[in-house]
């Protein structure tokens, strides 16, 4: 069990990725300004193409209507050859429009999808670049699915956003405005009788979509529920065979599944009913724009027009065909509505992400490579020397150079993970040049706490820690770092070739230099017996090896990186003895002539430390050897003899 | 494929039949209303008569009504439809993974079967609704639309002949092309989330080597990699688009053209003006469904992976059954492996157990030693039959373990496994998989055995302690302990524990083994441990080595003659032993 999960803050639910209080102008706003300065040409020129396209597509009608009244003219006399001169110009003018809206569309789809993309690849790339730098808190705090949705689910949302709802609204709403303006350019009455009915569609579809919104979200924690229950039953498949439980998980399972069948049945129904509902307003306001024009024009009340047309056919006819068009281009918006809401709620998600502070960095003093003389002077070499030293600018313009010797002091520290949970408890440790100290105590004592502050993964509350007699906040971090080298108790290796993983202990490393790590920790016995040896492919975290291989890799992996100072959190998990003996002596090899900090599991590889700190309750209640200890008879004593548990 | 998926539909077959009228009624009227509206606007157009469109005007709205309540009622019953369906696939799954041995469920990863059961199963219900419901409208549509094309614009619906295989064809090519674009990049796409993924797992590693800038690097890489592979499909689809609309155009400009020749040299004989624009309309409508159509096609592809994975589910066959007249009772905890070999399936080249003789006595202890991957676990999972033997034959109670009854057979072998489970829920819910109807005293008897009492007892709220999905609140000797009392609680003839107490401190180890010894003397007890003290005072003890018995007999009888023995024996006690010469 991982020790630092137990008090940390509690991790949201499995549902628990609240949709932050979304704005949702402010949010597709801000999407929109991003777009624009990602691909300011691009976007402009698309949203011209879309214009035009539909610009283009609404004149056509006009043309056709000419044409079917020069046919009516024409179709008595049978004269083909006068009628035709009338034709060809409108059918060419047609021809060139279609020609232009073509252009536009392929222009605006194929440059959209490159757009689109080439975006969202930003997008992904700016969230993993921040993610990188947010402090080890965040990962510890958020469930992995849930920043995994970042790029899922909220990715996903995002290029619904772009590349569909953005693109219709720009394009319904342009003929929307266009038909508009026509509409009162012939009547201001008919287009107040239109807008009413309009109004009523909307409130209908407002209506129906946020019930069906409202059980899509059911649906969504329906799903979660399910999921949980299989993921659950899955994992323990063997269980329930071995306890034939069979059944029992058949009626759970049922329960949930009918849950799930009924709110998925209510989403979809109302999602299925909104179309129908919008077209039939569309045809019923037809009609009654149809009759209303016939009132209007029986009861000849005056027109109010910009055109100052009086009330007739030329109007009412027109009018009915830019009522199909203006219900139709409201339908194509309102069908926008759930994306829009979804994508903007997934924008504004991602947008927290990248707007969360990033782990902050004060430290000015760095890791040099240095020459030291023999009287002990350090100057600072261009070159790689083997040696290192802290460079350590003041305040008064001068600098000083510490050699790099790995004495490590934390006094009177004290943590907490959350504000009055304290942790740790005036923890003082010193541990110079070699020594190795090591942590034991109970589960949740505070053992893999003391190391996350001894890098900053989380920083102090109170008190001291000091690296070569620097106080650490003044280090950079990742210089702090690289002085350190961690095995932590859960593996984790990188899907690459093994000589990739342990190259990740330092970048340059040659073959030979990382070859010469596994051999030093006794991990090349087994990777050269591996089908391709150094390159074979390791994937899932390394599933194709054993445990204790794992770990061989990981111990190789931070050798290579040489650091003077090293933290090995023991693993946990049981490993049969030979293959832990193996372990144990390439930890034994890392930690020659290093300070080392060893949160130990299990007694016996603790007992020639310099020192032991036994922790409990985040206080170290004794210290000393393991000689010392034993004699003292106390917690230590105790759990040596096996008479209190470890974990 | 598809065959055996809609087996599944059972009682939902009604509501998909009615879905289908609905829709064919929604569709005629659909077709009726353009003709209406057209007669509405003939009548403005040639002066109003109110009472004339009064009553088109009422029946336009009963129409339309009536659609929409067409239109609301297939909406309704293709959701019930397709839900439902999804809930019998999923209850099919279920039951069908219920009945898998281990070795079914070996092969499906539990991580792919939890994918089946929801996200593929929920492609094939958002397709299945789909097809409900376009399926028929589009062919209807089409075939409606074109013969009324052929009926009114005779010489001119010739446009079709040209228009609609262009249309087509683009199409197909276009799905053609695009599918495996996008099979291909979502696959990488697959894994850029995956490395997204190891790489917040990992955090911890990636920080204390400062490798954030690397990190970064290797992973713009991919991304960018994959953006070009997505353009590449996306654009391929994008082509749908222009290529639609260049047929609707053609269309419109030859029914146009054509058309007004026809009409005027024929002085509206072969072709009058209300023809050529019902031809237009109908040029819409005959395009629009083959669109529609191409979108289903898209749609059935891409599910077809999905459903695919679902019929694998459906048909895997179950590898262990009940045979037929099946002995009911275990008679006591003996146990006997003859010539026995196996392997985990019979691809596998190696065997994981072979040569394996082996007689236990019933109420015996027997301990079983062995490195890593030497086959401890395999062979005592061939007792409750979990695994068939490839040959010999396992006997319990005397009787080979295939003659029984399988609920019989493991409800009196119980088992602990090494990678212990329990489930969300509380403590005494956890404990009762043992025995539905054990008392409290019953739960409190088998913790008290297994040496749960006193943590269950120090937890607030003791048996009704919840525990989390994981069992992430207990920590890992709690758990082994839980397990064990489980295991307990089903009273069984042989309690197998599979290396079940490792993290459990050594003290409390001896108690749960003398508690054994107390309490259940008649059992058979098979203990697999690492520690050579859990052993130590069994009956027999077994060392496996690369899938034999390389030696068994007591503690002192395997110190003489087995060098393995020896040497774990020695590597573990030197420690303890040390203090006391110093």
């Amino acid at each position: 069990m991982k020790e630092t999960n137990e008090k940390m803050p509690p991790k949201g639910g499995k549902m628990g990725r609240p949709a932050p209080n979304v704005n949702i102008f402010k949010t597709i706003f801000r999407v929109i300004g991003l777009l624009l300065k990602a691909y300011p040409g691009l976007l402009i020129f698309i949203s011209i193409s879309i214009l035009i396209s539909a610009v283009a597509a609404a004149v056509p009608d006009v043309l056709i209507q000419k044409i079917v009244a020069i046919i009516e003219t024409w179709i008595s006399t049978g004269n083909w050859q006068e009628a035709v001169k009338e034709i060809t110009p409108l059918i060419i003018l047609l021809i060139v429009l279609y020609a232009v809206t073509l252009a536009a569309i392929t222009a605006y789809t194929q440059l959209g999808a490159i757009l689109t993309q080439g975006f969202l690849n930003k997008m992904r790339r700016q969230m993993f670049d921040k993610m990188q730098n947010l402090p080890i808190k965040f990962f510890d705090t958020n469930k992995h699915g849930d920043i995994m949705s970042y790029y899922t689910n909220d990715i996903d949302a995002l290029r619904q956003l772009i590349s569909q709802s953005l693109p219709t609204i720009l394009r319904a709403g342009a003929v929307v405005l266009a038909v508009l303006g026509i509409m009162l350019y012939f009547s201001v009455w008919m287009t107040i009788v239109l807008l009413a009915g309009v109004v009523v569609m909307v409130i209908v579809s407002g209506k129906v979509g946020g019930g069906s919104a409202k059980y899509f979200i059911r649906q969504q924690k329906s799903i979660g529920r399910t999921e949980g229950f299989v993921q659950e039953m899955m994992n323990g498949q063997k269980v329930v065979k071995v306890f034939n439980h069979e059944e029992e998980c058949m009626e759970d399972f049922d329960k949930l599944n009918e849950e799930l069948c009924n709110d998925c049945y209510k989403a979809h129904s109302y999602a299925n009913v909104l179309g129908p509902i919008i077209q039939n307003i569309g045809n019923i306001l037809y009609v009654i724009m149809a009759m209303a024009g016939g009132i209007f024009m029986i009861t000849s009340i005056k027109n109010v027009s910009l055109s100052g047309m009086a009330f007739g056919i030329s109007i009412v006819v027109p009018f009915l065909n830019m009522t199909k068009q203006f219900t139709g281009n409201v339908n194509q918006l309102s069908q926008q509505i759930n994306s829009i809401v979804m994508g903007a709620a997934g924008a504004a998600r991602i947008f927290e992400l990248m707007d969360s502070e990033p782990e902050v960095d004060e430290g000015y003093v760095t890791l040099v490579n240095a020459v030291i003389d023999e009287n002990g002077n350090v100057t600072e070499s261009e070159t790689h020397t083997g040696q290192w030293a802290w460079k350590h600018p003041h305040g008064d313009g001068t600098l000083t150079y510490t050699p790099l010797q790995g004495d490590v002091r934390l006094t009177e520290v004290d943590f907490e993970y959350e504000e009055g949970k304290r942790v740790l408890n005036n923890i003082s440790v010193y541990a110079e040049p070699g020594q190795e100290v090591a942590f034991v105590g109970a589960t949740g004592a505070g053992k893999t706490t003391i190391t996350n502050l001894i890098n900053r993964y989380y920083d102090i509350a109170d008190g001291k820690i000091r690296y070569d007699g620097i106080n650490i906040n003044k280090i950079k971090k990742s210089d702090l770092r690289r002085s350190l080298g961690i095995v932590l108790q859960e593996t984790n290796l990188f899907t690459g070739s093994v000589m990739e993983n342990i190259r990740y202990g330092k970048l340059d490393a040659t073959d030979e230099e990382c070859i010469e790590a596994a051999k030093l920790t006794g991990a090349d016995d087994f990777i050269t017996r591996l089908p391709e040896g150094y390159n074979t492919i390791l994937s899932g975290n390394g599933a194709n090896l054993s445990q204790g291989q794992r770990q061989l890799i990981a111990i190789a992996r931070a050798a290579v990186a040489d650091p003077p100072v090293m933290i090995l959190d023991e693993a946990t998990s049981s490993i049969d003895t030979r293959t832990e003996a193996i372990v144990q002596r390439g930890m034994d090899k890392l930690m020659e002539g290093r300070t080392v900090f060893v949160i130990a599991h299990r007694l016996s590889t603790v007992k020639n430390s310099d020192v032991i700190m036994v922790l409990d309750h985040g206080e170290i209640i004794e210290k000393g050897n393991h000689e010392k200890l034993i004699a003292d008879k106390g917690t230590y004593y105790q759990l040596y003899t096996g008479a209190f548990e470890l974990e | 494929m598809v065959r055996k998926l809609l087996g599944s539909v059972r009682e939902y077959k009604t509501p998909t039949y009615l879905t289908l009228v609905f829709i064919v009624g929604e569709a005629i009227i659909e077709t009726l209303i353009p003709f209406i509206t057209a007669n509405l606007v003939n009548n403005i157009r040639t002066g109003i008569d109110m009472n004339n469109l009064v009553k088109t005007g009422i029946l336009l709205v009963v129409l339309a009504v009536v659609s929409l309540l067409f239109g609301g009622a297939a909406g309704f019953s293709s959701s019930k439809a397709a839900s439902g369906f999804a809930k019998n696939l999923r209850k099919d799954m279920m039951t069908k993974v219920q009945k898998y041995s281990f070795k079914n469920i070996d092969k499906f990863s539990s991580a792919s079967l939890v994918t089946r059961l929801t996200t593929d199963v929920t492609n094939v219900q958002m397709s299945y609704m789909m097809i409900i419901r376009t399926a028929i409208r589009s062919p209807l549509m089409l075939i409606f639309s074109v013969t009324m094309a052929f009926i009114m614009g005779g010489a001119l619906s010739a446009a079709f002949v040209v228009v609609i295989p262009v249309l087509a064809v683009g199409l197909i090519l276009v799905a053609k092309n695009a599918m495996p674009a996008f099979r291909s990049v979502f696959k990488k796409y697959d894994k850029l989330n995956e490395s997204i993924e190891e790489n917040v797992r990992a955090m911890r590693v990636v920080k204390g080597f400062s490798r954030e800038e690397y990190e970064k690097e290797k992973f713009g890489n991919a991304a960018g990699d994959i953006c070009k592979d997505f353009t590449k499909a996306e654009r391929i689809v994008a082509l749908n688009n222009p290529i639609m609309n260049f047929c609707m155009y053609f269309n419109m400009v030859f029914v146009l053209f054509v058309g007004s020749k026809m009409a005027i040299t024929s002085q509206g004989v072969k072709l009058d003006v209300g023809q050529i624009s019902a031809m237009l309309t109908y040029g819409m409508m005959v395009l629009m469904s083959l669109m529609m159509l191409s979108f289903i096609y898209v749609m059935v592809t891409i599910s077809a992976e999905s459903v695919k994975r679902i019929v694998e589910v459906l048909d895997e066959e179950p590898s262990l059954s009940n045979p037929e007249n099946p002995v009911m009772e275990v008679k006591d905890g003996s146990i006997e492996f003859t010539d026995v070999n196996f392997k985990y399936s019979s691809e596998a080249k190696k065997y994981a157990l072979f040569d394996i003789d082996l007689k236990i006595e019933s109420g015996m202890t027997v301990g079983i030693i062995g490195t890593t991957g030497s086959s401890k676990s395999s062979l005592v999972q061939l007792i409750p039959r979990l695994y068939d033997v490839s040959s010999g034959s396992v006997k319990v109670g005397g009787r080979d373990v295939r003659e029984y009854d399988i609920k019989t057979l493991r409800d009196s072998v119980a088992m602990v496994l090494q990678k212990n489970i329990i489930f969300s829920g509380t403590i005494a819910e956890n404990l009762r998989w043992g025995n539905k109807e054990a008392s409290d005293e019953d739960l409190k008897e088998a913790c008290k055995i297994a040496c749960a009492d006193e943590f269950i007892d120090n937890f607030p709220d003791g048996y009704e302690t919840k525990i989390e999905q994981g069992g992430t609140n207990v920590s890992g000797g709690q758990k082994q302990r839980l397990c064990i009392a489980r295991a307990l609680l089903k009273k069984p003839k042989i309690l197998i524990l599979d290396d079940s107490t490792s993290a459990v401190d050594t003290k409390t180890d001896a108690k749960i083994r003398e508690g054994f010894r107390t309490y259940i003397p008649e059992t058979t007890k098979i203990i697999i441990a690492q520690r050579i003290a859990s052993v130590m005072d069994a009956d027999m003890i077994i060392v496996m080595d690369n899938g034999k018995i390389s030696a068994a007999g007591t503690h002192k009888e395997l110190l003489e003659t087995s060098s393995i023995y020896k040497e774990v024996y020695e590597q573990q006690t030197n420690g303890g032993d040390e203090d006391e010469r110093n």
